[in-house]
């Protein structure tokens, strides 16, 4: 295996991700699609601590860590504000979302 | 190269990761899109192994599929009725969206195989030394303690702002 496996499994995993992003029209479909973002980006961390830098140095993996926590923390408020929306409106389409629109 | 047992299973995990992402993107009921995420993130956590990073795999495990995805599967069963387990795609918006999406594609991979720096850096023969004591004392003891403990609190206002967020609003 090389880093550049790694590097083109997450390149796909991360345009997989702007794709869910630009089209789905269900705002948890959007959700899964960041999620899949997030994946490649701590996929990339690993990796790169893995093959460029010494091996006793695992600062990219810790990073990584964060990183997931971070996705949690985004998932729960993520949710939460779907449901608020969803009381609101009766919907959770982004694009009939739009009472801040002038 | 000879095709080891070690390179099969690398590529299974990896067709395992991108064919269920692309099942994430592409099917159209929302339920199924969750599971085929499940698929994903487990494959994730496999190449994590591969990677020689045992605990952000278990960590993998536990937080995304034990965590996140119950956050979404409950997210689908108080948002969506039967009607709207669909997914609505319009077709100008999926070809501008594929456009997209395949030139930063292209541009990745472009970087990806044109970066010299990068080129035949391999792995074998670097012998597996555990990673989580290291973890622990780089998190509590050196270098990551602020991060930590800003994350811890991060946590804390996550949790506390989505239970206000979410709750019913009483009016007087």
């Amino acid at each position: 295996m090389t880093l550049q496996h790694y590097l083109v499994i997450s390149a796909i995993l991360f345009s997989l991700g702007i794709f869910a992003v630009l089209t789905r029209r269900n705002a948890i479909s959007i959700l899964m699609g960041i999620e899949l973002i997030l994946n490649s980006c701590n996929l990339n961390f690993v990796a790169f601590s893995r093959f460029v830098t010494p091996p006793e140095n695992i600062d990219g993996q810790i990073i990584a860590i964060f990183g997931i926590v971070l996705a949690a923390a985004e998932a729960a408020v993520f949710l939460a504000i779907i449901l608020a929306i969803y009381r609101e409106f009766g919907s959770i389409r982004p694009d009939e979302v739009d009472t801040l629109k002038g | 190269m000879e095709i080891t047992l070690k390179t099969l299973i690398f590529y299974g995990f990896a067709l395992m990761t991108i064919g269920s992402a692309f099942a994430v993107v592409t099917v159209r009921n929302i339920v199924h899109a969750a599971f085929a995420l499940m698929v994903t993130l487990f494959g994730v956590a496999g190449l994590y192994v591969f990677l020689q990073a045992d605990f952000l795999a278990a960590t993998q495990v536990i937080v995304y599929v034990g965590g996140i995805l119950v956050l979404i599967l409950f997210g689908v069963m108080m948002t969506s009725g039967r009607l709207q387990m669909r997914i609505h795609i319009e077709r100008g918006q999926l070809i501008l969206g594929g456009g997209i999406t395949l030139a930063l594609l292209m541009l990745l991979l472009t970087v990806i195989a044109n970066t010299p720096k990068w080129k035949n850096l391999s792995d074998d023969g670097t012998v597996f030394v555990p990673t989580t004591s290291r973890i622990g004392k780089l998190i509590l003891n050196e270098a990551f303690l602020l991060p930590f403990e800003i994350a811890s609190v991060l946590l804390l206002v996550a949790l506390i702002g989505a239970a206000l967020i979410s709750r019913k609003e009483i009016r007087d």
